[in-house]
């Protein structure tokens, strides 16, 4: 027979071929994810800044106009 | 005939798994205990995660306890090839190499500890790290083969997922975390050594100092007996904490007392009796344990819940928790 003959080599490449496909998307779909979860709760992540920001201390902050 | 050299294409398929071989590396069945408590943890806790930080944590927990299943797959695949129980695993039947087994644990157990800290903090993910390193160097290379409280000690390995998943909420350790830990820290011993009994010359083959070998089982059902005992102040203490109400109450009264009388009948009988029945009530012990485990995280599950939270402030539970 030729080369178009399927071995069980061939299904089982085939399942693991297409198993880490599928991990990688599942994997890139979860860090897109959780990417936009962290920027989504975006206004703590000021204060991991290393500079000070007036913006986030309630005790200086200047209030805005109708505050 | 095929283009597939017979040496490469062998029936055992070795050096070629397919995905699935990889899959049973990670032991699902024990991540599906893990996902269930690490899940419990996570949702019980007073600060709530986004879904999607939530998920991944579960996710990342998940596959750090894969991870460690690997890594024990490759340290024990000589034993594992001996025992009838897991002498189809990937390793000892050839389906997947032992380095391969050891390169996967290895890469899954970097990611899951680096996404869990990016994803969470990095308290849980440190609590990942300890618990892979406790369960695949401390249990697995060590105690497994060198001391019949083996699965006393190593225990710990298989309740830090709840810990990790309160953990992965709040960024602290607290008296709840510490309770969900116990419980199943506690309730490790009976079950594995009830299994042990009616698997006993899988691990006298294996030469694995499981008390049963190195002690008799006599002495293992007077342990069974002594470690549920000890369980049942962990269970019912633990309602009345936050995570605890009448629903859980209820529950652990029902489901320990059942364990207890198990645990009772387990120590009572002669070895002769178990053996003519082949072990019919050792057996059953073990399926009551597991849906011990799983009765008690769906509780505490439960207890998450609005309907449970009205509930026990019509009973004035608020009245007889801790703190």
């Amino acid at each position: 027979m030729g080369l178009t003959h399927e071995h069980d080599l061939h299904r089982r490449r085939w399942s693991r071929n297409l198993g880490v496909l599928l991990t990688l998307l599942a994997f890139v779909a979860l860090v897109f994810g959780l990417t936009i979860a962290k920027i989504g709760g975006g206004d703590q992540m000021q204060g991991f800044d290393h500079t000070y920001r007036v913006g986030i201390d309630p005790e200086t902050r200047i209030p805005e106009a109708g505050q | 005939m095929s283009d597939i050299p017979a040496e490469i294409a062998g029936e055992s398929g070795t050096g070629d798994a397919g995905f699935g071989d990889y899959v049973a590396l990670l032991k699902p069945r024990v991540m599906s205990l893990v996902v269930f408590t690490a899940m419990v943890g996570l949702m019980v806790a007073p600060v709530h995660l986004h879904p999607i930080e939530a998920l991944a944590a579960i996710i990342f927990i998940a596959l750090g306890a894969g991870a460690s299943g690997a890594l024990n797959m490759w340290w024990d695949a000589d034993i594992d090839r001996v025992m009838r129980r897991t002498a189809k695993r990937p390793v000892p039947s050839g389906a997947v190499e032992a380095g391969e087994a050891l390169g996967l644990g290895l890469s899954l157990s970097a990611l899951s500890v680096v996404m869990l800290w990016l994803a969470t903090n990095a308290l849980a993910a440190g609590l990942l790290a300890f618990t892979i390193f406790f369960y695949a160097v401390i249990y697995t290379m060590w105690l497994k083969r060198s001391t019949p409280q083996n699965i006393v000690i190593g225990g710990a390995a298989g309740a830090f997922p709840p810990m990790i998943g309160w953990v992965a909420a709040t960024g602290s350790i607290s008296l709840e975390a510490v309770l969900m830990f116990l419980l199943i820290f506690m309730w490790t011993p009976p079950h594995f050594w009830a299994l042990a009994l009616f698997m006993n010359s899988d691990y006298e083959k294996a030469k694995v100092p499981m008390l049963t070998v190195t002690h008799g089982r006599k002495a293992t059902r007077t342990h069974i007996l002594v470690y549920t005992i000890l369980l049942v102040p962990v269970a019912l203490g633990t309602a009345f904490t936050s995570i605890g109400g009448p629903v859980y109450f209820a529950l652990a009264l029902v489901l320990n007392a059942l364990f207890l009388i198990g645990a009772f009948r387990i120590w009572r009988r002669p070895e002769a009796t178990a053996e003519a029945d082949k072990y019919a009530v050792e057996k059953r012990f073990f399926a009551l344990s597991l849906a011990y485990l799983f009765g008690h995280f769906a509780a505490i599950l439960i207890e998450a819940t609005p309907w449970a939270e009205r509930l026990a402030d019509w009973a004035n539970w608020g009245a007889l928790t801790w703190g």
